[in-house]
């Protein structure tokens, strides 16, 4: 093809997937798309998936300790629930045309991250109710709109993965409920946590608007639904009511309800802790991606076992066959 | 570890629930071998009993078509499921993602 | 502890029967406790579900034979305080379960030893004259046929695989061969109950039990240890050094806060 037939073939090419856009479809795999939507996508969708397979760290600490059989039981569920959705994201992202296995390496080599969130320490039973309360709380508001992304499989991805969230927020929910209505101790246990990671989960939704240079493309090309801030409101307005339920209070002294627009107005958040711990500065960074590689590379003679099994074992049949 | 060293392959799982007609595309996994891939199909896709019968087929087995010829996007050469890595070579700059 | 039975006398049959749920009761608890440390640290995510959804699977049975045994002493134990109020020497767990994790080829071969005698034990258990029993095999029986197969499949992977891994497999199957024996002895418990019809004689399981082991080992190119020693009083409570820590881990925080509930 001459170059002035493929500059005419790649423009119709964009106009028809522009007009998908617009008509609010799905892309699919097969689909021709720009290079930039396609790379957007697969940085979007791993390091979605790398938060899964991440945040099984900070609540998986507390499996061996939980302190009934049906809090173990439950918290198990939950942290394999992780794990599937790390699975349901990495499928995704593959069709894009990346190996897990590459995605890993980013993973592990920090050119790729995870959410910052869970560079925080669970240091108290009462951080598991907390982190299944506001930072699944906070997931599910980013999540429930991806659910209409325009990629297909990261849509379908993630309206299996909704189905599966609200029973782990629930679960956050009920073990703080539990422990605000418990021994004073337990109370203060509740409290504590909370204190510790309002914060932290206000910042998931990301830098301010203004802040985020990406936000408008991936709007443009219906990867993102709501900017940043809309989502933080959204969570904001969902959660100070619960936390009245809870009989816990929000470490914000600014936090008050604006009766004309019916939106909780809060304070400042530090986006210096932020851009600090998205950095690599924060508690846990460090841990959570030496855990992760160990476990990897302590799991390379598994995986090296289980390729060599399937040559031998194809190779004896293809033998069988032949005799 | 990078693909196609001791990169386990992918395979596609198809999952016919207890009420279900038809089976239907879940989604994909690494597997080793067809065992290794049910195995992993029902932990990964049945966690919550969904499924009864499972299918899982190599995905390099597939082969798609598109039904619409005159499609702008229909690609004559491209009859495998999705552009993945095993199926043609990723430049180096595009690793870096 | 004083069982008794419905007519409120103390019965030595409730009193067996006891025993007998809560030590099938622990053997899942702690090997669902030692399975439960492998999240976030499989050798690859298919894996960290598949062993979280076996130690899922022994949980649910721990939970459904402590609770039995609760309602059988007629003290107001649940299966919480079960759990996690009683001492070293009050567990009735073999050793096999307690073992440290190790590699996964030491997981992969504590699993085979266990969930193949489990099979055994649960497919007898099903016709157990006393009805919570037989529930529990029932649905137990394609537990433990699952995970048998689980670790069934990877024996042959990792003994048939690398050499590192056939090195690592045999080494598993060489430490672990000398806490197998212990789940075949019987005592005054088992043997009283089987006579009832209530429970299987564990003696009566070894021989089926070295067949499978016998077949899976010989396919993955493996070979079966002779050990000269063999390890065994779990049942009298008497654990190895490692249970301490284990129950130390499990317990503490329930135990912190006596009274309060979760």
């Amino acid at each position: 093809m001459s170059d002035d037939a493929a500059a005419a073939r790649e423009a119709r090419l964009q106009e028809a997937f522009d007009a998908l856009i617009d008509a609010d479809e799905r892309v699919e795999p097969r689909d021709w798309m720009p290079d930039a939507y396609r790379k957007t996508l697969i940085r979007q969708i791993a390091q979605h998936a790398h938060s899964e397979i991440i945040g099984m760290q900070p609540e998986g600490n507390w499996i061996t300790r939980a302190p009934s059989l049906k809090r173990k039981a439950i918290l198990m569920a939950k942290v394999q629930d992780e794990a599937g959705h790390g699975l349901y994201l990495y499928g995704a992202a593959e069709t894009l045309g990346v190996d897990r296995d590459d995605l890993l390496d980013l993973l592990h080599t920090g050119k790729q991250k995870y959410s910052s969130i869970f560079n925080y320490p669970t240091i108290t039973w009462a951080d598991v109710g907390a982190i299944g309360w506001l930072v699944d709380g906070a997931a599910i508001t980013n999540q429930v709109p991806l659910c209409r992304c325009s990629y297909g499989p990261y849509a379908r991805a993630m309206i299996r993965i909704c189905k599966e969230e609200s029973f782990h927020q629930r679960q956050g929910f009920d073990i703080l409920l539990t422990l605000s209505n418990g021994t004073p101790q337990q109370r203060a246990m509740a409290q504590d946590a909370v204190n510790r990671w309002w914060w932290p989960s206000l910042m998931m939704f990301g830098p301010p608007d203004a802040d985020s240079p990406n936000s408008a493309q991936s709007m443009a090309w219906g990867i993102k639904r709501f900017s940043n801030d809309e989502l933080r409101q959204k969570f904001v307005d969902m959660t100070v009511p619960q936390a009245a339920v809870l009989g816990l209070t929000l470490p914000d002294p600014d936090l008050r309800l604006d009766q004309e627009s019916g939106h909780y107005r809060f304070g400042e958040i530090d986006w210096a802790e932020f851009y600090e711990v998205v950095k690599g500065n924060g508690p846990c960074n460090e841990q959570r991606i030496r855990h992760r590689v160990r476990a990897h590379e302590d799991g390379a003679w598994v995986r090296a076992a289980a390729a060599a099994y399937a040559v031998k074992r194809a190779e004896r049949r293809a033998a069988e066959e032949v005799a | 570890m990078s693909a196609g060293e001791a990169g386990l392959p992918l395979w596609e799982v198809f999952v016919r629930g207890r009420r279900g007609l038809a089976h239907v595309h879940a989604g994909s996994l690494h597997a080793s071998d067809a065992q290794m891939a049910l195995r992993n199909a029902r932990d990964v896709y049945t966690r919550r009993g969904e499924g009864v019968s499972i299918w899982v087929v190599p995905s390099a087995q597939i082969t798609a078509s598109t039904p619409d010829e005159k499609d702008p996007f229909f690609d004559p050469s491209a009859d495998k499921v999705y552009r993945h890595p095993t199926f043609y070579n990723l430049p180096e700059e595009v690793r870096q993602m | 502890m004083t069982a008794r039975n419905s007519a409120g006398d103390t019965d030595p049959m409730a009193g067996a029967l006891f025993t007998y749920a809560l030590r099938h009761g622990d053997d899942a608890l702690i090997l669902a406790q030692r399975l439960s440390e492998w999240a976030s640290r499989a050798p690859e995510i298919e894996e960290d579900i598949a062993l979280t959804n076996i130690a899922l699977d022994l949980l649910g049975q721990a939970r459904a034979l402590l609770d039995y045994a609760g309602t059988l002493e007629g003290a107001g134990r649940d299966e919480d305080d079960l759990a996690y109020l009683r001492t070293e020497r009050e567990f009735t767990n073999v050793h096999l379960v307690e073992q440290e994790n190790g590699d996964f080829a030491h997981t992969i071969a504590r699993q085979l030893f266990f969930s193949t005698y489990q099979l055994a034990l649960y497919e007898e258990l099903i016709s157990s004259s006393d009805e919570l029993l037989a529930g529990v095999a029932a649905k137990g029986v394609k537990e433990a046929a699952y995970h048998t197969d689980h670790a069934t499949q990877w024996t042959i992977r990792l003994g048939d695989g690398t050499d590192e891994s056939h090195r690592r497999m045999q080494a598993a199957v060489e430490r672990l061969w000398p806490f197998t024996a212990e789940l075949f002895e019987a005592d005054d418990v088992d043997r009283a109950l089987a006579e009832k019809g209530v429970a299987v004689d564990p003696s009566t399981l070894k021989l089926r039990w070295a067949l499978s082991i016998a077949e899976v080992l010989s396919s993955a190119t493996l070979t079966a240890p002779h050990s000269t020693w063999t390890s065994h009083g779990g049942r009298r409570g008497v654990h190895t050094e490692g249970f301490g820590y284990l129950l130390a881990e499990m317990q503490y925080l329930h135990r912190s806060y006596p009274d309060a509930k979760w």
